[in-house]
């Protein structure tokens, strides 16, 4: 690890004071992506500041229609939340086959969908529920959030505030852990709003990122079931291809998975 | 290329299949391991200019070995100057009996700059450096008679040793691999031939099982399929086949002492309730699930070894071991062993030993081990031999310190030497009430005022025990999963194991070992392997590509003994570190490819592989 200052600012506006001070500043979350980056040498920021610990960032509240998640809030805090599992129930399930318990105790929604690894399980949920993130200048939609291989919308210096979910009529999520890594070899998730508009979102499965599946999408409109799947296939080009599945495999699992997650949502 | 080693009969073998009514054919990777010991490799190094001498603390299997491979071959001290520190290591499995260069410049740095030096690897330097495992490619063919008798079996496989040969390299895919072909089965005939490559890749050597996992995985699987081939039971085809008389000379060097094959098979098909399955596997296909059931019977030789049998086939050391029993002169006893614990729990085993022999309590017993200048010369710990030869040496020891224990109680008991027997710690004249505790025999020696004729002082004595054959731990293991249609998934419904490791000294130890060499095993067989690419980078060199198995990944396994006591040495024990690691593999991907109905599958059974080999290639 090369030299860096590292900062613990009390409130969003301090930590963005800092990072436009810095000359080559990160920010901090969980640490899961940042440090052993910085570890490898990969990265060698000039100032680190640690969002993790600013009170106005972690929070979970839901009311009315919405589930509003703070993006500080550890995956743990958000696997145990009773506004969790009552409002988004797939949520709090994708959130506790996330990772480990040690990750969960340090992991932050935050840190997951600012880093966009095209193997993390929030963003499939966030695409699914069509969910909008707040930062510290505005509001972006999911869908435009999210724009490839470890790419978003964010500014640099922007920080991520919360994250807002519409609450579903049925929500599930399933997921076919990487044997090692345990991330997402593909994860799946479903939503059925209460207007009836169905949103599927994979993760793991493509070479860009997090991706909707208009061909479960429609199936799944007509009948919202596990077998109205049974006949619909997954093209896999575009998908990715390693040494622990390959894209054929993905593409099989990315329907397998929908139907596990419709199934689990009930 | 670096050689191409041969064994066994090639005219005999090439007679049986002329003569076979029918051949089973078999091609299959053994798939390349990192060992991935918990504690990393590390040493210190610290020279000391006055006394010209060096001190290492190094995170090694064999201290002595490694003193004498650092003075003799690499002339970095001599043996006197030259001191070598291995205290409770972190795991070793294999991957660490060897002299790395890490330690080497440690040694040279700490002389160059007149300070100790440190070296401590990361994980992933660890898997680009640490001796790998394993890494065949193998094709073989077994011929049977009429009677599904087994009589001929012919093997070919390319051993890859890497970039350079690691210490022991050379012996694991020759003479720990070869010499096992015949398992637990009366094959008339043999013939192996063994072609070792160098690659650009990380040196192979000794891991877990050595050679022995690697022949055992072939010929079980080679059953299976042959059952399946012949239409008969897997249970069935191996009973036929099974050498119920011993000892018994295999055409392959090894000869088997004692052992009972019929009863650890028995032991395992009734723990799994193995006449249940087809109603088992009828319900849960019924439920959209793939069940199915897997044997392994594995044998191996371990309790490594006669020293002249191993020089003979070219090995540069002898594989005795060493003990001394020292009783101190208040009656408390030290026990250096050669021996060498990594995970082993020897502290406990060899207290043990002392502790039911004397009658004295274990908390009266020091184990002193893993330091040269502490201890007299051994051979350190690997080959599961600390129970069978270390454990022999101490006992050995002990028989020399009970003996003139013996003398010294009847001398001053004023009683014949015949008729002490030592019992609770003391030394009793049998029939009578007459005793003197162990402590107090220990003070006569030490004062040495009142002892026999011409007898030294002290209570002390040396032993180094050179074992007569081989030990051979064999079983039966059986295993029942299903396998997930949709994912090519497997889990776990149950795992059973019934074991012949001759007498128990500890059961919970033996339990510990059992449980961490199925989970290598099964660790083999779905989930690790070490991968290059094209262009000979390691893909896999952190955990984040590197499955490790987990307590998760695993089932909860049924363990059972039969016994048969080896009557190799005075224990009557076998050794029993390194087979669950040597025969779970086999029974996992039996069970799978049963599962499945494709008996074609490779280790490691990953999900992407069963789905593939259920729905066939795209």
């Amino acid at each position: 690890m090369y030299q860096t200052t590292y900062h613990r600012p009390s409130t969003v506006d301090e930590a963005a004071a800092l990072f436009a001070k810095g000359t080559e500043a990160k920010y901090l979350a969980g640490g899961h992506t940042l440090i052993p980056v910085m570890k490898q040498r990969l990265a060698s920021p000039s100032d680190v500041i640690d969002l993790a610990s600013i009170k106005e960032l972690v929070g979970i509240e839901a009311s009315g229609d919405t589930l509003t998640i703070k993006a500080a809030t550890p995956y743990f805090d958000i696997m145990q939340s009773a506004d969790v599992k009552k409002s988004i129930p797939a949520i709090a399930y994708l959130t506790s086959v996330l990772g480990d318990p040690a990750v969960r105790h340090r992991g932050t929604i935050g840190g997951s969908i600012a880093n966009n690894d095209p193997a993390a399980d929030f963003p499939a949920a966030l695409l699914a529920l069509g969910a909008t993130v707040k930062t510290n200048k505005r509001s972006i939609a999911a869908h435009d959030f999210f724009q490839g291989l470890f790419a978003t919308a964010l500014d640099d210096g922007e920080i991520i505030t919360a994250v807002s979910f519409p609450i579903p009529a049925k929500a599930g999520y399933a997921k076919m852990r990487h044997p090692a890594s345990r991330f997402a070899l593909t994860g799946v998730f479903v939503a059925k709003t209460k207007s009836g508009d169905v949103r599927v979102a994979a993760t793991g499965a493509s070479s860009t990122g997090v991706m909707r599946v208009p061909a479960i999408e429609a199936a799944l409109k007509t009948n919202w079931a596990a077998a109205a799947l049974d006949n619909v296939k997954i093209p896999a080009n575009g998908l990715l291809a390693d040494i622990h599945g390959s894209a054929d495999y993905r593409a099989n699992l990315v329907k397998v998975m929908a139907q596990r997650a419709v199934t689990a949502a009930g | 290329m670096i050689y191409d080693w041969v064994l066994g009969d090639e005219a005999a073998v090439k007679e049986a299949f002329s003569k076979a009514a029918n051949v089973v054919t078999l091609e299959l990777t053994n798939n390349r391991l990192v060992p991935n010991a918990m504690e990393p490799r590390s040493a210190v190094a610290d020279y000391d200019q006055a006394e010209e001498h060096f001190t290492l603390y190094t995170t090694s299997q064999n201290p002595h070995v490694a003193r004498l491979v650092l003075s003799a071959f690499y002339n970095i001290a001599p043996e006197h100057k030259l001191r070598v520190i291995a205290p409770d290591v972190g795991g070793g499995f294999g991957s660490k009996i060897y002299v790395y260069p890490e330690e080497m410049v440690a040694l040279w740095a700490s002389k160059k700059v007149g300070r100790p030096v440190k070296w401590t690897g990361d994980r992933t330097e660890a898997f680009i450096t640490d001796a790998h495992g394993r890494d065949h490619v193998t094709k073989a063919e077994m011929a049977f008679d009429k009677d599904n008798k087994i009589i001929g079996l012919n093997v070919k496989t390319y051993a890859n040793l890497g970039a350079y040969m690691s210490l022991f390299s050379s012996a694991v895919p020759t003479y720990l691999y070869a010499t096992l072909l015949s398992g637990q089965y009366n094959i008339p005939a043999i013939h192996a031939e063994i072609i070792t490559v160098y690659t650009n890749t990380v040196p192979v050597d000794a891991y877990r099982g050595a050679g022995r996992p690697e022949a055992s995985y072939l010929l079980e699987r080679m059953m299976e399929t042959a059952a399946r081939q012949l239409k008969l039971d897997p249970g069935e085809l191996r009973r036929k086949n099974f050498i119920t008389q011993f000892p018994h000379q295999t055409p392959v060097i090894m000869a088997y002492d004692i052992g009972d094959f019929n009863a650890s098979l028995d032991t395992a098909m009734k723990a799994i309730d193995y006449a249940g399955f087809p109603a088992r596997k009828a319900k849960a296909k019924s439920e959209g699930k793939l069940r199915g059931i897997g044997f392994s019977c594995y044998i191996e030789a371990c309790g490594i070894a006669p020293s002249k049998a191993v020089g003979s086939l070219g090995a540069g050391v002898g594989l005795w071991e060493s003990a001394e029993v020292r009783v101190n002169p208040v009656g408390t006893i030290e026990i250096l062993t050669g021996s060498h614990s990594h995970g082993q729990g020897h502290e406990t085993t060899f207290a043990q030993l002392v502790s039911d022999r004397l009658g004295v309590p274990v908390s009266q017993v020091q184990i002193v081990h893993g330091d040269t200048d502490k201890v007299q010369f051994g051979m350190g710990t690997y080959g599961s031999r600390s129970i069978a030869v270390g454990g022999t040496a101490i006992v050995k020891a002990l028989e020399k310190v009970e003996a003139k224990g013996k003398k010294i109680a009847a001398h001053l008991l004023e009683a014949s030497e015949g008729d002490i027997v030592i019992e609770n710690g003391e030394f009793k004249v049998t029939g009578t009430d007459k005793s003197i505790a162990l402590p107090m025999v220990a003070l006569a020696a030490y004062t040495a005022h009142n002892l026999p004729d011409g007898m030294e002082p002290g209570l002390k004595e040396t032993a180094f025990y050179d074992p007569s054959n081989f030990t051979f731990p064999a079983g039966a293991y059986i295993c029942e999963l299903e396998v997930d249609p949709g994912t090519g998934k497997t889990s776990f419904v149950n795992f059973v194991a019934a074991d012949d490791f001759g007498r128990l000294i500890n059961p919970m130890i033996v339990e510990g070992q059992v449980h961490g060499g199925l989970a290598q095993g099964i660790g083999q067989a779905l989930l690790e392997s070490a991968i290059y690419d094209g262009s000979g980078q390691l893909v896999t060199a952190s955990f984040m590509d590197y499955a490790m198995p987990r307590a998760d990944d695993l089932p909860s396994f049924k363990l059972n003994h039969t016994s048969t006591l080896c009557p190799g040495n005075p224990l009557g024990v076998k050794g029993c570190g390194e087979a669950g690691a040597i025969g779970a593999s086999a029974a996992v991907i039996n069970a799978i490819t049963d599962a499945i109905g494709n008996n074609k599958l490779e280790m490691p059974a990953t999900p992407d592989r069963v789905w593939h080999a259920i729905h066939g290639n795209a």
